[in-house]
């Protein structure tokens, strides 16, 4: 019960601190920049209504799940191609290197040009810059599957299909996951980018036009809002993982038990 | 084993030359318009006009100090951070749920508060650039003080060893590869950042000339300036690699990279 109640204790200590700091600090702030945290706090439901995330935040948040959707299905099928065969790695590696170092922000100038300023483009932009970490992770995952595994598995005669799924992607899989946890981050960067850059919805066209409008306290409602999402997204991707790949886990702890 | 490295190193030149092949066959045959997607060879061609020009190279050193400074900020501020963190009692505990809640933060959601401040000022890019790369390397210092061995930080204290000679002589060496690790990454992190910023703040840089490049309906330039930032983005990678590679030489991870 002590335990419990220190662990409790050294999760809530720091943020309560932090935030009450942050209350008495900005508390009678007359720094237009700087509202009080009592103030933001009070405009919160009044900026966030039920309207506000109907036609805001779930196209953002529909944006996001496409273009990362199409971003996993097609980084984790051509990565799986490219990591199987020595020869179209080689081939690949050059061009891959540079194409994954273009900084994903950029490309929204070049889809514009191709998509418009739609829905389209949005999602094209997210897929785009998500893809790379998710088909290098597989490529060095795939290439990376235990040689006895895969001739044990030739050896019992298991191919195709049953091979793909339960030898080469079981095994890749915690590479694919780290994969996928990069290119959340990076979607989440180039969904508010795009609707910063041209939107007529979405969050990030949200608190551009609160800045554009001076509206601080509604700005940093906005602020707080795309931290929360960042927060629940992390969250929601460490439960899916935990459960994915739940065997790899229990695996490294057994095999850090016993050397 | 040379001859496959040669047959790679082929192979990838191979790569590139279709690469570059297809850029200049789509857009010529008609595949998608020229006007979105110029042939490679006019991309070429305007690349060039670019390193003639002067204001090209200040737009370049722009991004360049934003991203360096940036780095070094945050590098500097996630080690010490990392080190303090690990070194007084309790604060690992204390401080783990603050830095769960606030690492996962996009960092562009604080573009309007940077623009308000400063503007198109470098103080707005730095303010991106090391709110995203200080928790790539604050994380992997952590880490890396987790893999301390006990057998090592146990001797140390009966030998005696103070508070920052344990530092200097367990802790840091043992935590190197991964503050390598968490540089190489918030350098990458950090570019990607720093053009964001210019693209979408306006601040002087690469990013706003790619901006300025599409509002004037310049398709090639445009295109041109984005093979840059490839290019930076590539340079920057391969530099971290080389850099890690040279600083760790002792380490066991790189030398049997060398080995094999």
């Amino acid at each position: 019960m002590r335990r419990v109640l220190l662990r409790v204790l050294f999760v809530l200590a720091l943020p309560v601190l932090l935030v009450a700091g942050w209350w008495a600090a900005s508390d009678g702030s007359t720094n237009v920049f700087w509202p009080p945290l009592r103030t933001i706090l009070k405009t919160f439901p009044d900026v966030w209504t039920a309207d506000r995330l109907k036609d805001d935040v779930l196209p953002s948040l529909l944006r996001l799940t496409a273009g990362y959707a199409c971003a996993a299905v097609v980084g984790v099928a051509l990565g799986t191609v490219i990591g199987s065969y020595r020869r179209v790695r080689a081939f690949c590696e050059p061009v891959l290197e540079f194409l994954r170092a273009v900084p994903p922000p950029v490309l929204v100038p070049v889809i514009m040009l191709f998509a418009g300023i739609g829905d389209t483009m949005k999602i094209a932009v997210i897929a785009s810059g998500c893809v790379w970490p998710v088909l290098l992770n597989t490529v060095e995952g795939v290439r990376a599957v235990d040689p006895v595994m895969a001739e044990t598995a030739k050896s019992y005669g298991i191919s195709g299909v049953a091979r793909l799924k339960d030898v080469v992607l079981r095994s890749a899989s915690p590479q694919i996951f780290a994969g996928l946890r990069q290119a959340l981050s990076i979607g989440i960067i180039l969904m508010v980018i795009s609707e910063m850059f041209a939107a007529s919805n979405g969050i990030g066209f949200t608190v551009v036009q609160f800045q554009r409008s001076f509206a601080i306290p509604d700005m940093w409602t906005g602020i707080l809002v795309l931290g929360l999402l960042g927060f629940v997204l992390s969250v929601v991707f460490q439960v899916v993982e935990r459960r994915m790949l739940g065997w790899y886990h229990g695996l490294r702890a057994s095999a850090r038990r016993s050397p | 084993m040379k001859g496959q490295t040669a047959v790679n190193a082929a192979l990838g030149a191979a790569g590139l030359v279709v690469f570059l092949a297809l850029g200049e066959a789509v857009p010529r045959l008609g595949l998608v318009k020229e006007a979105y997607f110029p042939p490679a060879s006019r991309i070429a061609d305007a690349l060039a006009d670019e390193f003639a020009d002067d204001t090209f190279w200040t737009a370049l050193g722009d991004t360049l100090t934003g991203w360096a400074l940036g780095l070094l900020i945050a590098s500097g501020a996630g080690i010490v951070a990392g080190i303090v963190i690990s070194v007084v009692p309790y604060l690992r505990e204390a401080t783990a749920s603050t830095i769960e809640f606030l690492r996962p933060i996009p960092s562009v959601a604080l573009i309007p508060l940077a623009v308000l401040l400063y503007g198109t000022e470098l103080e707005s890019v730095l303010i991106l650039v090391v709110y995203a790369s200080f928790w790539q390397v604050l994380v992997q210092v952590l880490y890396g003080v987790q893999d301390v061995d006990p057998v090592a930080e146990e001797t140390a204290r009966s030998y005696g060893l103070g508070t920052w000679a344990r530092v200097r002589h367990v802790l840091w060496p043992t935590a190197l590869p991964y503050v390598m690790t968490g540089v190489r990454l918030a350098a990458a992190v950090a570019l990607i950042l720093a053009v964001t910023a210019e693209l979408v703040i306006g601040a002087p840089g690469l990013g706003q000339r790619i901006a300025v490049a599409q509002n004037s309906q310049a398709v090639p330039e445009m295109y041109a300036l984005v093979v840059v930032t490839g290019l930076l983005g590539l340079l920057i990678n391969v530099g971290a690699r080389a850099v890690e590679r040279r600083a760790l030489a002792w380490h066991q991870s790189v030398r049997g990279e060398v080995a094999v």
